[in-house]
């Protein structure tokens, strides 16, 4: 049986609830649970003092009401399942190791920061950072799944080292910032200067994109490896239109400020 | 007002006054160590305790606009150590630069109650004293960069000597400083001047015809003609190259029988050629120092892990960031000096770093007088002043430095005598290279002791084997006779004091140095000087005292 958090107090400052990850909710009882600390702005509070606490934790998790204002849920788990059943605040899944995070609402931006293991999946919208690094930080993502069915803001798989971000909607700009290796798939558009910096890795759309001048077209061919995610994606709950299946891609290869290694792949169906 | 206070039953080393693990009591009343109390003073009862004056740090980085770019520029440093607040404490970041609060706390919480800013350009003197404002617990002074000052350079150049000794001191009076700071003197206006361009012998001459030789003359000179408390701080040219040993010793031999300090001499005890690997030559440099009691130093030792170079040695910094390949600042600082940060690890497997590590061992463990070779990480240069616990260790424990040395690049070892080497550091040998040994060489009279009239500025540590645990975490911190921390917690919050001298001059100086300001400088001349206001709780140490 899962355990159930229902939210019964909205906070009016952001909640730090980092304690909110199967980790540290591992063998403790419901009423050791309502009383793990966390940050309501700069004031310790307990997690009782927002949330009824139900049911037994058994590596499962499901929280119900709007998180939006509730940061960090999931932050370093490596194992279980959370599910949100609205919206989830910034930090979701931060470093994430291993485990599952299903949020069916949106998310905020920060989503997965620096995440190393596991899958993300957000069933309505993502903001900024989706998947990229902390300022500062070289290295964002480094292997994992973030899946967003609908649309990403700014910055999304910036300094992204490893793993796989699926957008099905569009991604704002920068898409893919700074990446190091890894794959990104926008099924929507992408907006501007995606790919700066970019050393290696993939970024695919189904749709045009207007490239800095410092990535150069190199051929248009029909990369057998793409079927392999399409199928992946069709299992995961993504429509993807047949039309694609055997399209012609746009390879172009960039940043050619950082050696020209990494690719953009445009599909050739919508020009 | 501080509380009467009586300390009792502790083990008190307190080298200045030849205490050397005596059980013994120590008052205090009004903040001061006096000869005794009332029976309504409080007792604190130190059985099987050591009582130690408060710790010193002669050289470290902890404020101003170098520290805060250096903060700027590693957000993922703070990020992965929040200072939690405590009801009495404010919160903050650590790190290798942490924040203004944490900073002092963390000082605090390895019983350490000064601490002395080795470098601040003139020009940021007002952000160093704001900062200083918000460091609490410990008192603090900051050393004003000047030795490539292109004012002063053109004084010593037209050998107006008069005019220079007047113009040193307007300038360490203006800006509240507690000495005169030399990095690389001569040769950061070259690398401003053209790429990667700078001095390579203390005799070179720089474009402007001048060597860096007659800065580091002019500097000692005027210095100990005004008896400043503390000698021209001196951070030799060439750090870090292969061969630079001999700069070293030149560097020292030009202060003759004058006062002079060389910082984090370790980075300036190599020998090799430049451009190869180096070897060790801290018998050469401890040997010079053993022999000449008016040359004090602070190591800088390098302890393996997360450092920060933070340096007014721009050049050294460009160089590094060849090497590190990561991100790095350079900070414009106008005409007075340099400024370049990058984020740095030192490695036991690589040699150079593991070198540098067994070098500045060897220089306390050959030193034959701990009141001249004091102890320090260059915080955050060689590592954090969190790492002086371990260090301590290092000194004191002869089994546990071989341990330490199983870890580390053994071609490294063969060439230096560290592994021979049998010394023990004594605890009061310890007290001595953190309390007294830097007071003195500060020339602070009421610090770094626990006599009649001094500072109660005062450590209590449980006796423990592991060395490292003791010195990590005082069971009771004592700042001007404020129990701060009581039984390992912050029982009160304190803003310690501004230390700082206010050398004489020529008030007809203003008027030479007005028109350089007004074609040079960004701001304008009676915005420099900084006024009192900047200045908290303040204490100004007599100058004139050491004249030559």
């Amino acid at each position: 049986m899962a355990l159930n958090l229902k939210l019964h107090t909205q906070p009016e400052v952001p909640l730090e609830a980092d304690c909110i990850c199967p980790d540290k909710l591992q063998s403790l009882e419901n009423n050791e649970i309502s009383s793990l600390i966390l940050f309501h702005g700069n004031r310790q509070v307990q997690l009782g003092d927002f949330f009824d606490c139900n049911g037994t934790f058994d590596g499962e998790i499901v929280i119900d009401g709007d998180l939006s204002n509730v940061k960090h849920i999931g932050a370093t788990m490596s194992f279980g399942k959370i599910t949100v059943e609205g919206n989830v605040g910034l930090h979701a899944g931060a470093a994430m190791r291993g485990g599952e995070i299903t949020i069916e609402g949106s998310s905020s931006g920060w989503l997965g920061p620096e995440m190393i293991g596991g899958r993300i999946t957000v069933k309505g919208d993502a903001g900024h950072m989706t998947g990229s690094g902390y300022r500062g930080s070289e290295i964002g993502m480094q292997g994992g799944e973030i899946i967003v069915h609908g649309n990403v803001k700014n910055e999304t798989g910036h300094a992204m080292r490893r793993g796989l971000i699926v957008v099905g909607g569009n991604s704002g700009d920068f898409t893919g910032v700074n990446m190091h290796a890894g794959t990104i798939i926008i099924l929507g558009q992408m907006g501007m200067r995606t790919g700066a910096g970019m050393k290696r890795g993939s970024i695919i759309s189904f749709n045009q994109a207007a490239l800095l001048p410092t990535f150069s077209r190199n051929c248009e061919y029909h990369p057998s490896f793409i079927k392999f995610y399409f199928k992946y994606l069709e299992e995961i709950g993504f429509k993807i239109d047949p039309s694609h299946l055997n399209s012609t891609f746009e390879r172009w290869s960039g940043d050619s400020i950082e050696l020209n290694r990494g690719e953009i792949l445009l599909s050739m169906s919508k020009k | 007002m501080s509380a009467s206070m009586r300390i009792v039953n502790g083990k008190v080393y307190d080298p200045a006054n030849n205490v050397d693990g005596e059980i013994k009591e120590i008052c205090i009343e009004n903040g001061k160590v006096v000869d005794s109390v009332s029976d309504e003073a409080s007792i604190v009862d130190a059985q099987g305790m050591v009582v130690m004056p408060g710790g010193i740090d002669i050289h470290c980085h902890i404020a101003g606009p170098k520290v805060n770019a250096a903060r700027k520029l590693q957000p993922e440093d703070h990020r992965h150590d929040v200072h939690p607040g405590t009801p009495f404490t404010r919160s903050g970041s650590g790190g290798t630069t942490p924040s203004t609060f944490a900073t002092g706390y963390r000082y605090a919480t390895l019983g350490y109650t000064t601490a002395m800013e080795a470098a601040v350009t003139p020009i940021g003197a007002r952000h160093t004293l704001e900062e200083f404002h918000d460091t609490p617990i410990i008192d603090k002074g900051f050393y004003v960069l000047l030795g490539n000052n292109i004012f002063l350079q053109n004084l010593i150049r037209e050998k107006r000597m008069e005019e220079f000794d007047q113009a040193v001191a307007w300038w360490v009076s203006s800006t509240k400083a507690y000495t005169v700071k030399l990095v690389n003197p001569g040769g950061d206006e070259p690398w401003k001047g053209k790429r990667n361009s700078n001095v390579s012998d203390i005799d070179e001459k720089t474009d402007e015809d001048l060597s860096p030789r007659q800065i580091i003359e002019a500097f000692i000179k005027t210095v100990n003609k005004q008896g400043y408390p503390h000698p021209p701080h001196i951070h030799c040219n060439n750090l870090g190259h292969s061969g630079n040993y001999r700069t070293t010793l030149e560097t020292m031999k030009t202060a003759g029988d004058m006062r002079a300090h060389i910082a984090h001499i370790q980075f300036h005890s190599y020998g090799g050629e430049l451009g190869k690997n180096p070897i060790s030559k801290a018998a050469e440099i401890a040997e010079y120092v053993n022999s000449h009691p008016n040359i004090t130093c602070d190591v800088g030792q390098v302890m393996f892990g997360k450092s920060t170079i933070m340096t007014a040695d721009a050049p050294l910094a460009y160089v590094l960031k060849g090497h590190s390949k990561g991100k790095w600042v350079n900070v414009d600082t106008e005409c007075e000096s340099g400024c370049g940060i990058l984020p740095f690890t030192y490695q036991e497997h690589i040699y150079m770093h593991t070198l540098q590590w067994a070098i500045g061992l060897e220089l306390f463990l050959l030193s034959e007088d701990p009141w001249r070779i004091i102890l320090s990480t260059d915080h955050p240069n060689g590592g954090s002043f969190m790492a002086y616990p371990k260090l301590i260790k290092l000194l004191m424990d002869e089994k546990f430095r071989h341990e330490e040395m199983k870890r580390v690049n053994q071609k490294a070892l063969l060439k230096c005598s560290l592994p021979e080497l049998k010394r023990e550091y004594t605890l009061n040998e310890i007290a001595i290279i953190t309390r007294a040994g830097p007071a003195k060489a500060l020339g602070l009279k009421s610090k770094g002791h626990l006599g009649t009239g001094a500072d109660a500025d005062i450590t209590i540590y449980d006796v423990m084997d592991d060395k490292e645990m003791m010195f990590s975490a005082p069971r009771y911190v004592i700042k001007s006779g404020h129990m701060i921390i009581e039984n390992h917690e912050f029982k009160t919050d304190f803003t310690g004091k501004l230390l700082h001298i206010t050398p004489e001059y020529d008030k007809k100086i203003e008027e030479i140095v007005q028109p350089f300001f007004e074609n040079y400088y960004s701001i304008e001349f009676s915005n420099y000087a900084v006024d009192d206001r900047y200045l908290h709780d303040h204490e100004i140490i007599q100058t004139g005292i050491n004249k030559v």
